[in-house]
């Protein structure tokens, strides 16, 4: 089944997996979540294994330090040999001096993966406490020179903070910082960067690749992302349900991918290109139909609960938080049947100022107008005639369906609110879901039956039945894999110019953006930083924050170099 | 400064109160109102009856005779005065009769608290260690019918078996009073005398707190950061102390803050049963003699000891998780 490793392995395996098999309980939907897989990690040396969710490269990481959730998933086969050693039949007292000393592990969601009630320091110190008999003082020391680094700044400082302190990059420095503190041979890195902004992946895929070469250590790296990949691999193993389906040399695999999976995925990976002919009809013409001057955000200036008695004793609620001005100052004109992207990083007030066009949140100031219509200020009756124009998709589709309503109910309560009758709504809803790609029977079941990517779909035939003017879709394909992602984003492209919709959509990824929309917007800080068509804004970057967006999309080299050679993937 | 933030954030929620405690006077006030008789009709009833002169004289004389709006407003004046006023049933000012009783009430709800929320926490917590195995199963049934029998029922079964029995504990009482100890061995009959009231009022906190530790022992192991202290090659023992329990201990503290209002209701059932000499007896008491001064002092004394506790709770949350600020807005 496995493909030959292409590239030979230095001076023996630091990690040699062979026909390593993991079992899943009996409700599970499928036997085996590992099937056979060997794979070799020699020193220095880095490993991507790729796959979307449920490849099983998750279970097949922390199967090696059998972190698995025994008994119910358990190894049933095969070797884990760590310079010769077994680990798939040590006892637990082995297991826990690799664990940490060894082999170390960095988690994707580093907020989730840190005791929240622990300080930093304290969470690293007990790595060094387990696993050597070092003093107080001496432990403290190795502390924050490993924070020194993994370039942390003022590590003094970090040594007592608590994990909400700190920043999502910094929390996965800490990380890096926990996995390297006993030089261990192999770092386990699963999906590290996933939930972080571009420019912190960047900065941090660039650590980690630096700290790996001067410690030479090796590294087994979990990831869905091909531009990942591209960045940092030597060696890639593609899988899929489990099974390793391509083994090799990373440079082979990302410009000559031989398995059509890879291909799939390869090809699924959103182009560094703005796509030719996305201009559509000539909109110098049409009327603007969002017109947004000076709009402003704030939140946490006004001091909140115990109103009455701060305001008698000013001095006793005194707030320390500052205000963050999440939307400052936008100016935006959205002419009719346009696609406009919206793009930002955590923070930067893109979901806000989504939030306030769709009257989820009330702007502090200035104005915005729908085809005419101020909505600043409007009390939540005035909204009500409104909201058939302005719909919503949102970025969560396991935590947007109301897991107790049908489908179909879901669809169709909102023309029922606007008026409509429920017969005529519910067929209706049946046509959507047609048109969104699903069975019309679908109105009957429940959210829970369908795929991520399945109810993104019921997500937007939602935002479409009350047949709104303006979609604003906010980060609809971030939860989605790859390759799903490229469906919904094509469905979407698709409803709107057969609806004649106006797009806003709300992303953090450039390559999106290219992908959908004529038109971006680059936001930083709650303030435009640059606005103009997508084309445009990829060829010539105007702000340095957008060029420093456009240079952190990992694999962009790689990405570039496909398009250059006439032959793209899967057409060699 | 994180300690002068504390003390403000304490000071803030304190002068919050008054006005709780103010609405919950005024609606003991008023619903008191609506209970059939008074006080001088109880003291005529069990006079043998009495000529209408001699109750409305009586009525007079306590000051019921005025609308009850007025009677409200000067209620309420006393209050902010700190003036319980006087209990005519008992010839004794209301507070001092309450100050009398506070303190055995304030020990039997202290060791309750104690022993609740103290075996809960074990006892759940090795439920979870054990998740699954018969001892597990045998926690979970023994927590669900203790859970289940009325408190009256188990303090009689109590009795019955431990002191008439057995003969190991006394059947009523806080002390032995015509033994006159003192020092030590008085605060040894006492605890003495302790032990079944606390046991037959813990049972149904210590079965609730035992399955809402289990259940957060149990979600928080399969929490990412315990995969995270796994992984640092730590010993099961040491993520069970140092990370789970911690995290564990949240959701029962909130609890706990709650259940205390429950636990001087409660009280009222289990002082009766053991002749305790607390408030709970007292308001039992002062209810059927209509003695409305003394039961709205015991109304009032409850909600302050209620909102006192709450206040604790809040800050023992503070001090126990640090993503909680106080001070800022």
């Amino acid at each position: 089944m496995n493909a030959a490793p292409t590239a030979t392995v230095s001076a023996g395996p630091i990690l040699d997996i062979s026909e390593l098999s993991v079992a899943l309980p009996s409700w599970a939907d499928r036997p085996q979540a590992v099937k056979q897989v060997s794979l070799q990690i020699g020193a220095g040396e880095t490993l991507c294994v790729v796959g979307e969710s449920g490849s099983g490269k998750s279970v097949m990481a922390r199967a090696i330090l059998r972190l698995l959730p025994e008994p119910q998933v358990r190894i049933v086969d095969g070797r884990v040999l760590l310079e010769g050693e077994d680990l798939a039949h040590a006892d637990d007292k082995r297991m826990r001096a690799v664990r940490g000393g060894k082999i170390a592990m960095i988690f994707q969601e580093p907020m989730v993966a840190l005791n929240p009630l622990m300080t930093i320091g304290r969470q690293i110190d007990e790595i060094l406490e387990a696993h050597t008999d070092w003093g107080k003082a001496e432990r403290r020391r190795r502390v924050v020179a490993t924070f020194e680094d993994v370039r942390l700044p003022d590590p003094a400082r970090i040594f007592g903070a608590y994990p909400h302190e700190l920043s999502g990059g910094q929390r996965q420095r800490v990380m890096i910082a926990m996995s390297l503190v006993l030089e261990p041979r192999l770092i386990i890195a699963d999906e590290p960067t996933t939930a972080l902004d571009v420019t912190t992946e960047a900065q941090i895929l660039s650590l980690l690749k630096e700290l790996q070469q001067r410690h030479g250590t090796a590294l087994l790296f979990i990831t869905h992302n091909f531009g990942v990949v591209a960045e940092i691999a030597d060696r890639v193993a593609v899988m899929r349900r489990g099974e390793v389906v391509e083994h090799g040399d990373a440079e082979e695999v990302l410009t000559r991918p031989r398995h059509p999976y890879t291909r799939a995925l390869i090809e699924a990976v959103p182009s560094l290109v703005p796509r030719k002919g996305i201009a559509g009809t000539d909109k110098s013409a049409a009327e603007p139909i969002l017109e947004i001057r000076r709009l402003d955000k704030i939140y946490g200036r006004r001091a909140q609960g115990a109103s009455w008695l701060t305001r008698w004793m000013p001095g006793l609620g005194r707030g320390r938080r500052q205000a963050v001005h999440a939307v400052n100052q936008i100016d935006l004109d959205v002419k009719r049947g346009s696609a406009v992207a919206v793009v930002g990083e955590s923070g930067s007030g893109k979901s806000t100022l989504a939030r306030c066009l769709i009257g989820l949140e009330q702007a502090d100031a200035g104005s915005v107008k729908i085809a005419g219509n101020e909505i600043v200020g409007l009390s939540r009756s005035a909204w009500r005639p409104l909201r058939s124009r302005v719909q919503m998709v949102f970025q969560d589709p396991f935590a947007s369906l109301n897991p107790r309503t049908s489908v179909g109910d879901i669809i169709a309560r909102g023309a029922i609110l606007q008026g409509e009758a429920p017969d005529a709504a519910m067929s209706q809803a049946r046509e959507l879901l047609t048109l969104v790609g699903l069975e019309p029977k679908a109105a009957e079941r429940y959210p829970h039956e369908f795929s991520g990517g399945q109810r993104q779909r019921i997500g937007i035939a939602r935002a479409l039945a009350v047949k709104p003017d303006i979609l604003i879709a906010d980060e609809p394909v971030s939860a989605l894999d790859v390759s799903v992602q490229k469906q919904v984003l094509d469905l979407l492209d698709s409803l709107r110019r057969r609806f004649g919709l106006t797009m806003l959509f709300i992303t953090h990824d450039l390559r999106v953006a290219a992908h959908v929309c004529e038109e971006i917007v680059v936001l930083k800080s709650g303030r435009i930083v640059e606005h103009g068509k997508t084309a445009e804004i990829f060829a010539d970057p105007r702000h340095e924050y957008t060029r420093a967006l456009l240079s952190s999309v990992p694999g962009r080299d790689w990405q570039l170099r496909l398009v250059g050679s006439s032959a793209g993937p899967g057409t060699d | 400064m994180h300690g002068t933030r504390l003390v403000r954030y304490a000071l803030l929620r304190l002068l919050q109160a008054v006005p709780v405690v103010l609405g919950v006077v005024v609606l003991n006030f008023l619903l008191l109102q609506l209970a059939p008789g008074d006080a001088a009709t109880v003291l005529a009833g069990e006079a043998g009856g009495a000529p209408p002169e001699y109750v409305a004289e009586l009525r007079a004389r306590f000051g019921l005779d005025q609308p009850m709006l007025v009677q409200l407003g000067l209620y309420l004046k006393n209050i902010l005065l700190l003036d319980l006023g006087y209990s005519f049933r008992n010839s004794a000012p209301v507070l001092d009769l309450i100050l009398e009783r506070l303190w055995p009430t304030l020990l039997l709800m202290g060791a309750t608290f104690v022993l609740s929320v103290g075996g809960g926490v074990v006892v759940g917590l090795l439920a979870a260690l054990w998740v699954r195995t018969w001892r597990d199963h045998l926690i979970s049934v023994v927590a669900v019918i203790a859970y289940a029998t009325p408190l009256f029922w188990i303090g009689l079964m109590l009795i019955l078996v431990f002191s008439i029995w057995l003969d190991w504990f006394p059947t009523s009482g806080m002390e032995d009073v015509v033994a006159f100890n003192e020092g030590w061995a008085r605060i040894i009959d006492i605890a003495h005398h302790l032990v079944l009231p606390t046991i037959t009022l813990s049972l149904f906190y210590l079965a609730l707190y035992t399955r809402l530790m289990r259940a957060t022992v149990l979600e928080q192991r399969g929490a990412e950061y315990v995969t995270t202290a796994r992984a640092k090659g730590l010993t099961e023992g040491r993520i069970t102390m140092r990370h789970i329990l911690r995290n564990a201990l949240l959701p029962v503290v909130t609890m706990a803050g709650v259940q205390v209002g429950a636990l001087l209701g409660g009280s009222v059932v289990v002082e009766t049963v053991f002749a305790w000499p607390g408030l709970g007896q007292l308001a039992f008491q002062s209810l059927f003699a209509r003695d409305f001064n003394l039961l709205l002092g015991i109304f009032f004394l409850s909600a302050c000891l209620v909102v006192i506790v709450n206040l604790m709770v809040d800050v023992i949350y503070v001090l126990l998780d640090p993503r909680i600020r106080v001070g800022g807005a």
